[in-house]
Parts: structure tokens; C-alpha cells; sequence
């Protein structure tokens, strides 16, 4: 059977590759394109571990046929940082201990982009809410909340200033 | 005060206060690549040519099997090998034979029959992960010789010939007369402690005497689910060929030379040859120490000399995934009219599923943390590791002592209400103190029980006396009660007395006796047996204990230990003496060199911080 | 390998349903089975057809496609008396995928948002023309030989249309039951209610019992007496999420929450 070529923009980079009729996004991204950023956890949208913005919405790319990426506008964790320069969102779960075994971080980390693009004043409910579909096994929830609104306060006064 | 003025106080003497990373925020070493996504777990490792591998598992609890036909799976599309029982080079394995303990009782894959749902019995190799999957069963469920006629690719079953069995799937009904013989290494479905007993056995005093002075007998039974560990990182594991005639293993393992151990093992190979790499994992919790994953992988990249992975998916983490096992508590207490415990007997099952894994060793870690953090003058237990027809059980987060401590917090809320006391004050009134012999034959340390109740019933605005806040785990603890008292099934009161198994002579021969020795009511008394090492032996004079004022034999002889006179045998086991009575006493091959060394005490001093 | 069969409309992927091919919607129940190599699916169909996303709110009638997600649902002002429903439905990856039509095909304990339009009395177009109710759907999803393209039905008067969900995970998680009502009160009496479950059968059922238990009563702690009893007339499955007995324990307590309107 034939692969299939599609063409995505990965990161800000365009990228093009071929893939199986079946093969979900994350696959792709992963054993395709080599961006091992997002994570294989349950491979049936349970555990929001493979999370990607997609057009700056969050998928769960185990469940997005890579074939019909084509086009789109794709963010991974490997996209987050400026060069050498962390995301607030980064850098507040790297100092707020918000990860221990860090396999759930990646998926984290774009739900959590995903709800401060849209709503850079988020309440504690919201942050919840953003990321109640991304498991995490060690229980962290508590700390990672707390980064991620103490991202969303970084964040909002560097675009005060 | 606040917790760190708390520990400085309590554990002043336990190491020099002059750290400087606690009680100040730190960042961790490994979180730049969390947060980067950079951390490589071990499915972060890209061969090319990489195939993947997949297991043939048992739709059934129980089941004899028949015949199992390959054929047409090995000509399926991209299908490189199907790896059977007869590829693995020494399939039958115990993780803790590494130190010596337990017999030889799991393959890796199962040859005449499988004893839980999802035991694998054949695996197949093939170039992408859904021609893999296509070679089996879609699931587990549903045998394809039953007729299962559901739509699959032409040739893609695996056609297994399954015997449903009997199965088992409660401790206790697999101790009592008759059951199903889970594991045929166990016929009788309990571990055999130390080559010889089915459980593993507690005494302290003498509990029927304390029964017999209480006012009141609390007795409840308390029962634990499995619980599966869940790792958002499912298990397993990438093996490639390396130069040199090595193999490198990307693993998830949380014990990655145990993980290499157990593999060099079961292939029969010099461990030198397996190049593992782990450390960044997933989350683990207890579930990734089994080292089922790594061998698999290995094997496949040995017969196909291709890099192979074998990983989980997510219904076999949840399925096949060892889970911290079910327990089953059965506490009888005897408590005086003012809340004093006088004495506590238990019985305890651990559910160890199929095999044995780790369930036996949480049963000896469990029956040391016994009567919990309390003093009891007379405490008796019986904790048999059981085997049912459920997935094998391993560890998970203190597993050993969290389900009992639930069973006994449980029981403590049961004795105040039966007193009619605060339980905290219950608590305090017969929390351990230091200097206290616990009921293992250890001088309690550094307890705080007392501190901890009064801290948190501040916390939580519990109201307490002024009596139960004036005490102290400093004070009031040692003297008399650092005394080992005279234990009722011991003339000296030796620790580790052990009985002889009541097994049937052998599998299914009918109603016997075996099981169910309830706690505390152990029948007659039983000729000393001995420690199994001289370096298990008690130092009377450093635990300062009455005992040692005892006349001979108050040390243990050495060695060879005295074969257990016929008369030990309680007189409801006679008949049915096992053909293992004969064996040998156990004695392991090498010596052992585990415990500290420090001139003048035990090897097996415990509570002591080493430095 | 599987192969992807693309069409411009709805209705040629609809003729393409035969011989393990399988539409493919927002992905997250057949993608699943994708990934578990589900060897009842060799071909999946999918389509660009941009009528399915759309919703429509003319007069008192509501139209939804069957391609419209949940997040859909919940950008959407019209459609503010389901957004409780979407918004307890997965997380926010999940309700950017999950459509509408394919909620009413999701397996128990799944089928909230279709427990919801049961309670709607909804009316589906199918690709190929025809219209069927909910309910005949539902009785015979699985062997369904069309694709739905669109869910109609009236809109409810304010406050008309209620809805409850216990879930052992929150704020996202799979039900064990949920519970929705479309209770009309002219004269503070209920009039023709409609109370339908989700997790009490194998598919989202309606509770008749209860809903004829409560015509002409009003909504208050003796007047709903007979509805709860009638709603444990039902006989929910036992799964990894609750025991029937639990769920048949818990219908009645969730229902008057509903009806009495207290919170969750």
C-alpha cells in the first residue's frame, strides 16, 4: 500500500514526510519526524500525555490520523523555548517542582499553553479545568497549578512592560 | 513547633545538623530535561529496522493448554519470528532467586498452562506493531478455537487449543481443602517459607493469656483490592544488537541490575554480554521492577538479530501489569477497660496472584512492622503469601506495611469506640516509646508516634487531655517493657519460631488440615528451632533483655540445626506429613554477606543509622 | 496498514460503508480502535464536508451537524443550555475532537451528549435523506447502515432542560451515570417530561416510568417522590467504572438533584 505525503508546519518549520494510512500524529512525529517531545501513554486519548496544539488548539495527537495533518500549524514541546531561552511555562515548573518522573510534562506544558493564549488571567478553576484531560501519576496536580499560574503572572507583566 | 524543629529535636542524634539542602527549595537535577521534553525514556531511543513484538496471552484465569498452532501466523505479512516457550534458554524463574529466596515457579512464556488472565504463551515478531498485533488474538479475550468468528485478516491468529480449569480467585478459598492448584510449584497455594513453611509466623508473650485478661476482645477483618500502578509510561523495553556480540537494552526498569540479572538469567548468558541503559523512567511506583519486558526484548533481538521492542499498551499495563496485591486482615484484640491493648493477634493473606514475584518478601517486611507502632505485651501472627488465579502481584509504594497499617488504624478506631475512648488518646495511650522491644526483637528508636498525634490532632482542632498532652515517646518507654516476655509457643522465646507446613502430601488429596492456623492458638509448644544463620542469632546482652537471664539454652546453637522433632508437629498435622519433611534443611550455597559490619554487634542491627 | 478513503460529502462516505470500512469522525473512539489494530476496520472514510460542522438555531428548531465537537457546542451562544453537557464531557483535547454524531454511537459508559438529545426528543437526518428518531437509533446503532448528518430538535423554554453527571474523576471523567431532563411546567406543574440516562443501559435510555410518575406534579420533595422510585425500574451493566447495583443505588439520588435542582 502506498504512503501517503503530507506536509505540516512543525515548530515553525515546515516539515514533510510519508506516512501510513493508519498511523496516527503521534507516530509520526515521533519514529517520522524524530520529535520525541511528545509521549506515548495509553494510545487511546486517556491520558493527554501526547498532547499538541494544533492551529493553537490542543489534540491528542494518538488520536489525529497523521494524514490529515496536512497544512496544519503544528507545537510540540521541542517548539517551546526561544533558542536558549525557556517559556515562562517552563520555567515555572522548573521551579515550582511542578514534575517528578516528567513524562506527563510535554502534554502539560501545551494544555497549559493552550488555556494562556486564550486567557492569559486564568483562576485556579480554569487551570484545573485546561488540565484535566493530561494525567499525571506521580500527583503533582497541586504544584503544577501553582506554575502554571505563576507562568500566567510572569507572563502577564512582561507584556506590560 | 513547627516539623523541622520537630525533627531536630526528636532525631538530634541521628546525623549532625549541619546540612543545608532540607527545608529549603531546591531544583532538581533531571528537570531540565522534563521541561524541555529532552529527558530520553527509553522509547526515545529510534533504531532503524526496529521490530516490534507482541505476546499471544491466555483469555482464561486458568487453563491447561492443549496445542497451539502458529502456521499460519508465521506466513503472515512482515511476520520475521514467533518466539515460543522453547526459544527462551532457562524459562522458569523466581525474581528474588537473585538473593536466594523462593523456588523457581514462572516461565517467562508458558509452555502446558496459564494460571491468570493474560499470562503470555507465545510472542510474534513482526516489522510494524499492528502486523504484530495481527499474528495474535486481538485481545486477550475470546479463544480463536472456540470459534470466535470475529473478522480478522485471513491468516492472522495465532489458534491456541485451551483447557479451561478450575480456578481460584479469593486467599481464602484457595488455602482451604480442595482448591485448584494455582501454581505447581506451590501445590498447596502459599509460599513455603524458608523451603519449609507455608506463612510466616509471629510470636510475642503469650496471646491467649493476654485474651483472657482483657475486658473487652475487638475483632475485625479488613480486606484490600489490587491496585495497579498505572505509570503514565507504560512497561518495556528497546534490545539492539551492539558491537562486540552485545546487546543494548533501552528499559524502563526501576532496578535496572536486577532487571540485567534476571535476564542474564532466563537466556542463560554472561551478564557482561547485556548492555543496559535506564534510569529515566516514566514512573514506575513499584510496577517496573519485574523485569518481564527486558528478557523479552532481549531474546528478540538474539533470534531475529534486528533491533526489537517489546512494550506494553495500555490495556496490558492494565491487565497483565503487576498491581500491589490484595490483602486480607483478620485482627482479634484483647483490651483492658482503661484502653491498654493487652494483646493482638493477626491473621494475614497477601494476595501473591499466579506467582510469587515479590509477595513473598512483603509478607516478611509486613510481619515485622507488626502489632504496628504500638506495645503490646503479647502479639501473635500468621501471614501466609497465597496464590489465586489473579494477575502476579509486586510491589507498589510500601507494600508490606501500608495495607496492614490500614487494617490497624482501622482497628484502633474500632477499640476506642469499644472502650468508649478518644482514639487519639487511644493512640498515645499505647503508642510505642523508645526503648520499647518491638514485637520482632527490636529496641524501638526515634519513635514520635506521640509527637505525631498531638501535632496533628493540633493541626486538625482535636481536642486532647491534659494528661495525653504531657506525654512524651522520650519518656516512659524501655525498663520493663525493652523485655522480650516469655513467648507462649517457645520455651525460650526465640525469634523466627517457624512450624512445620501442614500441607497435604500432595496437590488436591482431599480435606486436610493445612491453612488456617488462626493466630495466637498455635497448638503446643514446639523444641526451639533455631536461627537459620549464626548471624541471625540474637545479642541478649546488647538488647539488655530479661531473657537473658534465662537458663540454657538462651543461645541458639549454631549449627547444623536439630531436625523439628515428630512431637512439634501439632497432632492435627500428623497425618498428613508432607513428603518435603524429608528434604534437607534449607542452607543457602553461598555465604551470606548482607547486614553491616561493625565490630561487637549484629549484622542485622536495625534502627541504627549507618554511617 | 489501513486505507484512507477521502470524499467531498458526507453522503459518498456514507455509500462507502461496507466490508470493514468505517467512517471516521473526530477520531476518538475509531482512531482508538486504530491504534489497537481493531481488525474489524481495513478502510476508514473520512470527509471534508463543511455541512456537518455547521449549527443552526431558526424559530424554536435547533440543527446541529453531526461533525460539530464539543467545543463547538460550547462556542456556540445559542446552544448555552447544552454547554453543562460538553463541558463535562473529557478534557479540553478530547471536546476539540468529539463530535456530536459521534456521541451517539460511543459505547456505554460513554453517550453523555446523547443522553442529553434523547431528552430532547432529537430527530436525525441520515446522509442518505431519511429521518429517524433518537431512540430507534439507539436500539439499533450497531448495524447502522448510514451516517448521521444532522440532530434536530426543539429548543426548550429557559430552565426547560437540566442536566446531571457523577463522575469518579473530576472535573473530567467518565460517567457512571448522568442524568437529563426536559421538564415543561405550564402552571408550575410538569407537563410531558422527558428524563433519559446515560450509564443505565447499554445504550442512553429514557426512564418512562419516572417520567409519567411526574406529569401534573410539581417539582418538590413529595411530588417527585414517584419519579425516583420509577427510576429504578432500570438495569445498568456492572464495569470497571461501577457495579449495577451501585448505579441503580445512585439513579434516584442524582435524579432528585436534577429535579429539585440542587447542586451536584
Amino acid at each position: 500500500m502506498p504512503k501517503t505525503p503530507v506536509s505540516f508546519n512543525l515548530n515553525g518549520v515546515e516539515t514533510s514526510l510519508f506516512v501510513d494510512g493508519g498511523q496516527n500524529l503521534l507516530d509520526a512525529l515521533r519514529r517520522g519526524v524524530g520529535d520525541l517531545t511528545p509521549k506515548f501513554g495509553c494510545n487511546q486519548g486517556t491520558c493527554g500525555a501526547c498532547t499538541v496544539l494544533i492551529n493553537g488548539r490542543p489534540l491528542l495527537s494518538c488520536l489525529v490520523l497523521a494524514s490529515s495533518a496536512e497544512g496544519d500549524s503544528i507545537v510540540t514541546a521541542a517548539g517551546l523555548a526561544d533558542g536558549p531561552n525557556l517559556h515562562p511555562l517552563q520555567r515555572a515548573f522548573m521551579d515550582g517542582f511542578a514534575a517528578q518522573c516528567g513524562y506527563c510534562t510535554p502534554g502539560m506544558l501545551l494544555a497549559a499553553k493552550a488555556l494562556l493564549d486564550r486567557n492569559p488571567n486564568p483562576a485556579r478553576e480554569d487551570v484545573a479545568e485546561a488540565i484535566s484531560g493530561n494525567l499525571c501519576r506521580c500527583t503533582g496536580y497541586a504544584p503544577i497549578i501553582e506554575a502554571i499560574l505563576a507562568a500566567a503572572e510572569v507572563m502577564r507583566r512582561s507584556s506590560r512592560t | 513547633m513547627n516539623s523541622v524543629e520537630f525533627r531536630k529535636e526528636l532525631f538530634a542524634e541521628e546525623r549532625a545538623d549541619n546540612l543545608s539542602e532540607i527545608g529549603r527549595p531546591t531544583v532538581r537535577q533531571d528537570i531540565l530535561g522534563h521541561v524541555t521534553g529532552r529527558s530520553a525514556y527509553y522509547d526515545d531511543h529510534l533504531f532503524d529496522g526496529l521490530l516490534h513484538m507482541r505476546c499471544v496471552r491466555s483469555p482464561h484465569h486458568h487453563a491447561r493448554i492443549r496445542s497451539v498452532d502458529f502456521s499460519a501466523a508465521e506466513r503472515m505479512e512482515g511476520v520475521r519470528r514467533i518466539v515460543g516457550p522453547a526459544d527462551v534458554p532457562k524459562n522458569l524463574n523466581t525474581l528474588l532467586s537473585l538473593i536466594n529466596f523462593g523456588k523457581e515457579d514462572e516461565p517467562l512464556l508458558s509452555e502446558r498452562k496459564t494460571s491468570y488472565r493474560g499470562e503470555p504463551v507465545l510472542a510474534v515478531i513482526a516489522d510494524t506493531e499492528r502486523q504484530a498485533r495481527g499474528g495474535g488474538p486481538r485481545r486477550a479475550r475470546g479463544s480463536v478455537a472456540n470459534g470466535d468468528r470475529r473478522r480478522r485478516p485471513p491468516a492472522a491468529a495465532v489458534r491456541v487449543d485451551w483447557e479451561p480449569l478450575p480456578h481460584v480467585l479469593d486467599v481464602e478459598e484457595a488455602l482451604a481443602p480442595g482448591a485448584p492448584t494455582v501454581n505447581e510449584t506451590y501445590p498447596g497455594n502459599a509460599f513455603e517459607y524458608h523451603g519449609r513453611y507455608d506463612h510466616q509466623k509471629l510470636r510475642f508473650g503469650d496471646v491467649d493469656k493476654g485474651f483472657s485478661e482483657a475486658d473487652r476482645i475487638v475483632e475485625g477483618r479488613y480486606r484490600m483490592s489490587p491496585i495497579e500502578q498505572a505509570p503514565i509510561e507504560t512497561c518495556g523495553a528497546i534490545a539492539a544488537p551492539e558491537t562486540g556480540d552485545r546487546y543494548v537494552c533501552y528499559t524502563s526498569t526501576q532496578a535496572l541490575f536486577f532487571s540485567l540479572s534476571t535476564t542474564a538469567k532466563l537466556l542463560d548468558t554472561a551478564s557482561s554480554r547485556l548492555h543496559f541503559v535506564g534510569g529515566t523512567v516514566g514512573g514506575g511506583f513499584g510496577g517496573k521492577v519485574d523485569s518481564i519486558v527486558e528478557p523479552m526484548a532481549v531474546l528478540g533481538a538474539m533470534l531475529t538479530g534486528r533491533p526489537v521492542k517489546f512494550m506494553w499498551d495500555r490495556e496490558e499495563e492494565m491487565q497483565v501489569g503487576a498491581p500491589r496485591g490484595a490483602e486480607l486482615w483478620i485482627i482479634k484484640d484483647g483490651v483492658a477497660a482503661d484502653g491498654r491493648i493487652l494483646a493482638r493477634s493477626f491473621t494475614g493473606y497477601f494476595d501473591s496472584g499466579a506467582y510469587t514475584r515479590l509477595s513473598s518478601y512483603a509478607v516478611v517486611k509486613s510481619t515485622g512492622h507488626l502489632p504496628g507502632p504500638y506495645t503490646i505485651p503479647n502479639v501473635a501472627s500468621n501471614v501466609f503469601c497465597v496464590f489465586t488465579n489473579r494477575t502476579p502481584a509486586t510491589a507498589m509504594r510500601g507494600f508490606g506495611i501500608t495495607g496492614v497499617d490500614y487494617a490497624i488504624e482501622c482497628q484502633m478506631d474500632r477499640v476506642a469506640e469499644a472502650v468508649g475512648m478518644n482514639p487519639v488518646e487511644l493512640r498515645i495511650l499505647n503508642a510505642y516509646r523508645d526503648g520499647d522491644m518491638k514485637a520482632h526483637r527490636r529496641v524501638a528508636k526515634n519513635t514520635a508516634l506521640i509527637e505525631c498525634c498531638q501535632v496533628a490532632a493540633q493541626k486538625a482542632g482535636w481536642q486532647l487531655s491534659p494528661d495525653a498532652l504531657r506525654q512524651s515517646s522520650k519518656e516512659g518507654g524501655g525498663g520493663r517493657r525493652s523485655a522480650i516476655p516469655e513467648t507462649a509457643t517457645d520455651q525460650v522465646g526465640r525469634i523466627g519460631e517457624r512450624r512445620r507446613s501442614q500441607l497435604p502430601a500432595e496437590p488436591l488429596a482431599g480435606p486436610g488440615p493445612r491453612g488456617r492456623v488462626p493466630a495466637g492458638t498455635a497448638g503446643p509448644a514446639t523444641e526451639a528451632a533455631p536461627p537459620q544463620r549464626p548471624d541471625m542469632a540474637m545479642d541478649w546482652e546488647r538488647e539488655k533483655s530479661p531473657a537473658a537471664a534465662l537458663p540454657e539454652p538462651a543461645r541458639p546453637s549454631i549449627s547444623p540445626p536439630p531436625r523439628i522433632p515428630a512431637s512439634g508437629i501439632s497432632a492435627a498435622s500428623a497425618s498428613a506429613a508432607s513428603p518435603q519433611a524429608a528434604e534437607a534443611p534449607y542452607a543457602p550455597k553461598a555465604p551470606f554477606s548482607r547486614g553491616v559490619s561493625k565490630p561487637g554487634v549484629s549484622r542485622f542491627l536495625s534502627g541504627t543509622r549507618r554511617r | 496498514m489501513v486505507e484512507v478513503l477521502e470524499f467531498e460529502t458526507l453522503a459518498q462516505a456514507a455509500a462507502s460503508l461496507r466490508d470493514r470500512t468505517v467512517y471516521l469522525g473526530g477520531g476518538t473512539l475509531v482512531m482508538r480502535a486504530v491504534n489497537y489494530a481493531d481488525p474489524g476496520i481495513a478502510r476508514l472514510a473520512v470527509t471534508s464536508d463543511p455541512s456537518i460542522k455547521a449549527i443552526r438555531s431558526e424559530g424554536g428548531r435547533v440543527s446541529i451537524g453531526s461533525g460539530a465537537t464539543m467545543s463547538d457546542i460550547l462556542a456556540s451562544r445559542d446552544l448555552d443550555f447544552l454547554w453543562p453537557v460538553a463541558r463535562r464531557i473529557g478534557g479540553p483535547a478530547i471536546r476539540n475532537m468529539a463530535t456530536v454524531g459521534g456521541n451517539l454511537f460511543a459505547p456505554h459508559p460513554f453517550g453523555d451528549f446523547a443522553a442529553a438529545l434523547l431528552a430532547l426528543d432529537a430527530r436525525l437526518s441520515l446522509a442518505d435523506g431519511s429521518d429517524i428518531d433518537l431512540e430507534a437509533l439507539l436500539a439499533r446503532r450497531k448495524s447502522m447502515g448510514s451516517l448521521v448528518a444532522r440532530v434536530g430538535f426543539e429548543r426548550p423554554a429557559n430552565g426547560e432542560f437540566r442536566f446531571r453527571k457523577m463522575s469518579r474523576v473530576k472535573p473530567k471523567g467518565v460517567s457512571v451515570i448522568s442524568v437529563a431532563a426536559r421538564l415543561p411546567r405550564p402552571g408550575r406543574r410538569v407537563s410531558g417530561a422527558r428524563i433519559s440516562f446515560c450509564g443505565m443501559g447499554q445504550t442512553p435510555v429514557r426512564a418512562r416510568a419516572a417520567e409519567s410518575a411526574l406529569e401534573g406534579r410539581a417539582l418538590e420533595p413529595q411530588g417527585i417522590a414517584g419519579a425516583l422510585a420509577g427510576a429504578a425500574g432500570l438495569s445498568p451493566p456492572d464495569d470497571a467504572i461501577a457495579s449495577s447495583w451501585y448505579r441503580r443505588e445512585v439513579a434516584p439520588v442524582l435524579l432528585r438533584r436534577l429535579l429539585l435542582d440542587e447542586a451536584e
